[in-house]
This record gives C-alpha cells, sequence and structure tokens, in this order.
C-alpha cells in the first residue's frame, strides 16, 4: 500500500511538473510578445515592459522564476488588464467549484438510481426508457443541450430569467453539465448492478431469507458502486472543460468562462494559470480517486 | 519404399484390426465414379470467407443496419446536396443582383419578401430547408459543408491515432522487458495529462505558429485542423497503444509465433503478418469509437473559439450567436470565436 501511494504521487508530481513546463514553453513558442498592439509601442517602452516582466532573462530562468512564483502561490498578473492571477482565480473558483459540485451530485446520484433502476426492472418499459435516454444524452455535446435548454426554458417559456446580475440561476446550468455524465453513470451503474445481482452472495442472501429492500441495499447496490467510484475521477476532467462551455453559455462567471474569454483574447499568462491550476486539480482528484477505489474494493491489487 | 530403396513388406493384417482387408475385392469393383455420381459431393453452398461472415452476423443486427443507414444517407447528402443546393455556403443571399435584406433569421421552407416577389413573377427559388443565419445566408448548405468537416476531421484523427498507436503499442508489447517498461512509462505520463487542456494550449499555440504557404494543401486545410490532427497525434493514441499492447501481450505467447520465430521470421513480419490480424476486433473498435470522440473534440473547440475556422468551417455556430443575443458581458470575446465575422 505505502509503495503503491509513493509511487502514484510521485507520478502525480511528475505529471505536474510535465504539464507547467510544456505550459510554460509552449506559451513561449508563441511569435510575437504580449505586447504587440495594433499601435506599435516604442521600442524603449517594450524593452521596459519586458523588464518589469522579468521577459528579458532567458527562457530557463524565466521558466524557473515562474516555477517560483508558482510555488509562493503566484502566477503574475494578465496581461490583458494588469490584476493579479492569484486573485481572479480565487473570485471565479468557488463559481465553477459550486457548479461542478451541484453537478456531479446530481449525475452520481441520478445516475446510481436510474441504472439501478433499470437493472432490476430489467427488460420492462422503465428500463427502456432509461436505457433510451441515456443514449440520448451521451449522444448530446454540452453546448448543444445548453444552448437547447436556454431557448426552451428562458427564451420561449420564460421561466428562468436568461441571465441576472443579482441571483444567479443554477438550475439550467447544472442540468446541461449532468446530463452526461449521468448518462454516463446510469450505463455503468446498470451494467455493474446486473452483474452484482447475478453473484453467488446474491443467490445465498436470497436463500437465506433476506428481504428484497435489504439485498438489494445492502448487498447488490454496495457492490455494484464500486465502478462508478473509478469513472468519478476522469469526470471531473469531464465537469472542468465542460464548465467552460457551459458557463460561457450561460454567463456565469466562472473558471471555465475565464478560460474561454483568455484564449479568444490570448491572455498567455492567464491561460498557462489556470491550465495549471485546472490540470493539478484534475490530477489530485484521479489521485484521491484511485486510492478510494483500493481501499472501498479491498479485492484489488495494487500494482 | 524406404529412403534407400529396399522394398518394405506391408506388415500383415491384425486378425482384430478393423482396416478393410483388400484382398476381399476384385478391380472391377474399382471402377471410377461416373459424372452424375461425382456431382453429389458438390458443394452446393458457397463457402463464406471471415469477411463475409462477420457482415452477415452484422446485417442480422437491426441496430446496425439502421447506424449504417442513417451514415450512409448522411455521407451521400453531404457529396449530393452542394451539386444541387444553388447557394454557397458563405453567400449573402441575393435576389436578381440586389441583395436581399429581408432574408434574415428565416424559418426552414420559408421565402423572404423579395423572393417571394420574384416566385410571383414567374421565378423559381430552391427552399432554404433549414432557414437562413442572421447574415442572410442558407442554413442548410452550411450544415451540410460543417458536416463535411466533422467526418474529415473524425476519419483522418482515427486514422492518425490508429498509426501511431498501432505501431507504438506493437513495438512496446513485442519487445517487453526494459523497452516495454520505459515505453510504457512515457505512455502513463501522457495517459496522466489531462487531454482537453493541452489541446486547448496545443491549439492556441499551433495557430499562431504553423504558417504554411498559401495555395498548398495544407493551407487549404488550414492550420486549426492540422493543428487539431497534431494534437490527436500527440496525444489520443495512448490509449490505443495500451490496448493493442495488452492483446499483444497475449498473443504473442502463442505457439504459431514460435513456430514463426523459429524458421527465422523477422519481428516485423510477426507483428504484421501474425499479430496484428489476430488483435483486429480491439483496433476496430477502439478506432469506431475514436471518430465521435474526436468529432466531439473538434466542435468543443470550435465552441471555445479555436476550432477549425474559415475558409473551412463555417458551421452556424448556434450557441456563439446565442449568447451575443442574450446581452452578455462576454460577448466581445465571442465574436472572435467559430463565427466569422460579416462579410458585408
Amino acid at each position: 500500500m505505502a509503495k503503491y501511494l509513493i509511487k502514484r504521487i510521485l507520478l502525480a508530481v511528475l505529471t505536474v511538473l510535465i504539464i507547467c513546463a510544456i505550459t510554460f514553453f509552449t506559451m513561449h513558442a508563441v511569435p510575437g510578445g504580449p505586447f504587440n498592439r495594433e499601435k506599435a509601442l516604442s521600442e524603449a517602452t517594450i524593452a521596459a515592459l519586458n523588464a518589469r516582466y522579468g521577459l528579458d532573462k532567458p527562457l530557463p530562468e524565466q521558466f524557473l522564476l515562474y516555477m517560483k512564483g508558482i510555488l509562493h502561490g503566484d502566477f503574475g498578473v494578465s496581461l490583458k488588464n494588469g490584476r493579479e492571477i492569484t486573485a481572479i482565480i480565487g473570485e471565479a473558483f468557488p463559481t465553477s467549484a459550486k457548479l461542478g459540485v451541484a453537478a456531479m451530485i446530481v449525475a452520481l446520484i441520478l445516475g446510481t438510481v436510474f441504472g439501478s433502476t433499470a437493472a432490476l426492472m430489467r427488460n420492462k418499459l422503465p428500463d427502456r426508457l432509461i436505457v433510451f435516454f441515456s443514449t440520448l444524452f451521451t449522444a448530446v455535446p454540452s453546448f448543444v443541450l445548453a444552448s437547447l435548454l436556454l431557448l426552451v426554458f428562458c427564451i420561449q417559456l420564460g421561466w428562468i430569467p436568461v441571465w441576472s446580475t443579482t441571483n444567479q440561476n443554477y438550475v439550467l446550468p447544472v442540468i446541461s453539465l449532468a446530463a452526461y455524465p449521468m448518462a454516463y453513470v446510469t450505463r455503468l451503474s446498470k451494467t455493474s448492478m446486473l452483474d452484482a445481482l447475478s453473484q453467488d452472495y446474491i443467490r445465498t442472501a436470497r436463500a437465506k431469507g433476506v428481504s428484497r429492500f435489504k439485498m438489494i441495499f445492502k448487498h447488490a447496490l454496495r457492490n455494484s458502486l464500486i465502478p462508478v467510484i473509478t469513472y468519478a475521477g476522469p469526470q471531473i476532467a469531464y465537469i472542468i472543460t465542460g464548465s467552460m462551455v457551459v458557463e460561457t453559455i450561460f454567463t456565469i462567471g466562472g473558471l471555465g468562462s475565464k478560460f474561454v474569454s483568455a484564449i479568444n483574447n490570448r491572455d498567455y499568462t492567464l491561460i498557462m494559470a489556470t491550465t495549471i491550476f485546472l490540470a493539478t486539480l484534475m490530477v489530485v482528484a484521479n489521485v484521491i480517486c484511485d486510492l478510494l477505489y483500493k481501499l472501498v474494493d479491498p479485492r484489488i491489487k495494487y500494482d | 519404399m524406404d529412403e534407400n530403396g529396399n522394398k518394405i513388406d506391408l506388415p500383415r493384417k491384425h486378425p482384430l484390426s478393423m482396416q478393410v482387408d483388400l484382398s476381399k475385392f476384385t478391380p472391377e469393383q474399382f471402377i471410377p465414379a461416373t459424372e452424375d455420381e461425382k456431382r453429389q459431393q458438390d458443394v452446393m453452398s458457397e463457402s463464406t470467407t471471415f469477411f463475409k461472415d462477420g457482415m452477415r452476423k452484422l446485417f442480422k443486427n437491426p441496430l446496425a443496419v439502421g447506424s449504417l443507414v442513417v451514415l450512409a444517407l448522411l455521407i451521400l447528402s453531404i457529396v449530393i446536396a452542394p451539386i444541387f443546393v444553388p447557394y454557397s455556403y458563405e453567400e449573402i443571399l441575393s435576389v436578381n443582383g440586389v441583395r436581399d435584406k429581408g432574408a434574415k433569421n428565416l424559418a426552414p421552407f420559408t421565402y423572404s419578401e423579395l423572393e417571394q416577389q420574384y416566385i410571383d413573377n414567374g421565378g423559381s427559388r430552391f427552399p432554404h430547408i433549414f432557414g437562413t443565419d442572421e447574415q442572410c445566408r442558407d442554413y442548410f448548405i452550411r450544415v451540410i459543408y460543417g458536416t463535411r468537416i466533422s467526418l474529415i476531421v473524425g476519419f483522418f484523427a482515427s486514422l492518425i491515432v490508429l498509426i501511431i498507436g498501432m505501431i507504438y503499442g506493437s513495438i512496446s508489447g513485442y519487445f517487453g522487458g526494459k523497452v516495454d517498461l520505459i515505453m510504457m512509462r512515457i505512455v502513463d505520463v501522457i495517459y496522466s495529462l489531462p487531454d482537453m487542456l493541452i489541446i486547448i494550449l496545443l491549439s492556441v499555440v499551433l495557430n499562431e505558429v504553423l504558417k504554411f504557404k498559401s495555395g498548398t494543401i495544407l493551407a487549404r486545410l488550414g492550420t486549426n485542423m492540422i493543428s487539431l490532427f497534431i494534437v490527436f497525434g500527440l496525444l489520443y493514441w495512448v490509449s490505443m497503444a495500451r490496448q493493442i499492447r495488452g492483446q499483444i501481450l497475449s498473443i504473442k505467447e502463442n505457439e504459431y509465433i514460435l513456430a514463426a520465430r523459429s524458421i527465422g521470421a523477422k519481428p516485423g513480419r510477426i507483428i504484421r503478418k501474425h499479430i496484428l490480424p489476430n488483435c483486429l476486433s480491439v483496433i476496430i473498435i477502439s478506432t469506431a469509437l475514436q471518430i465521435p470522440s474526436a468529432i466531439f473534440t473538434e466542435s468543443f473547440l470550435s465552441f471555445v473559439g479555436i476550432g477549425v475556422k474559415a475558409p473551412m468551417q463555417r458551421r452556424p455556430g448556434g450557441p456563439a450567436k446565442l449568447s451575443l443575443q442574450a446581452g452578455v458581458p462576454g460577448a466581445d470575446d465571442l465574436s472572435a470565436g467559430p463565427e466569422p465575422e460579416p462579410a458585408g
């Protein structure tokens, strides 16, 4: 266990380092500095700006300085509006986290419920309906779903305001963000529930006369949840990338929409910082998920 | 006759042997069969090949046939539609050379006032099957061209993934040992990179870095598409390589591989002729799954604003438009997105 833990964490640290390196060096491969504007600045101004942001030093040194900054929680300043990136991330991330966590909870709970229902009522109407809708939702990209929801509920039905500054409405964003993972979890938990129901210990439990309720919740469901946990880790990646789309469409000022506008503005420092931040988040989430998986299911060997 | 040419006596028939005693028969009993009799031995049905057998099973599956029909129709329409639809994908509608300003946001199968007048005066106008967008362009033809791009991206991206993944996976799996260890550690690291973020990053950068001479095929494809392919080539092959490696690890233990090795076949030949045909099922499945994932990635990148752009991609960018109409603070950023600026 300890050996596996160390190996896993080392790999994670290496991954984060590589991400930092890739991000830094690709960003510096872009021709034209950040101060190339339509209105040409004078040579002296550019030199002064380069010196101000440390851009006149050799590349490896810049990288080391940047890494040192990151370790001290300093991502530099946005090239477009000069604000501290740490501050930008700090105010945008809670919004995204709220949205992402809500979507994740909805996806996991509803997905498991639907999946188990489908498995327990196999080949009956509910099962057919659930399978149909889960297939449908895995095929619809989040931006299509989000736009459709916006069109139907905000513009045509007028149930929810399109956008308000005071009270951000999370219902539609959460639905559009949760739809795909929910559909996937449904399919996953259906398969694993069917698998669990055909196991010997279920037969034993039934032979002992355990009630159907107890059999499902205590024996079958618990074992069928294991694959769902493995899935939850990589899913965080989906939620993060999905949130870029959903936040942009619903104009929620989270990290996702900040990232998208940074890309469109070519705000390189902000792109770098957001990439590193989100990537680290994903890597950490994956490690936690892996460890959790091994804890929940002792049959799995550490390799 | 044995090796030295000495006559060998047939062993005498054992009394308990079930073998037919040939001495009981006369030569007359061994007349050749007539043509009629021979025909009885003919196999009436044609022998099936592995491929045909698979196809037969495929066509028995209603879901598979349905999907095939839809795909065939889709491909047919993207090939044929541009021939008979008189509009081009960037054409701003005009009637008799006059720009038709009323043809904005038309519903499917409707005409603008100007067009209606033209039709009433005896002219004929091709219907706007999907309506028009807010820059007075025909939606249907734009969707057709968008579908072309999506399918091309999906197909070529999975081809790239297939080639790289197959070569990498088979080398790693076949040689094993230290080679395998090092190659798989590299795969592990790439695998744990958050692909979408790296794709966005690389696309942003490659769009700036790549410049092609105008007129060449590469320039016609556009930097966005090329950078998309590069990104796929760099990142998405890892799961394919892993799967193929896993298959090869089990296949290479088979006796026929040992036999091929013992008669001196080169590793390259063994991999090509003996191992890869046996992991075809895995290869086909994961390549097929790669196509929709590539299309999704491409459409996601288009949404974010770094996907395939003009002049190739002029797909109606629904989401970006929608947020523009909603009067969004970030709308200025989005206008630099997948939707090209109005031309006139």
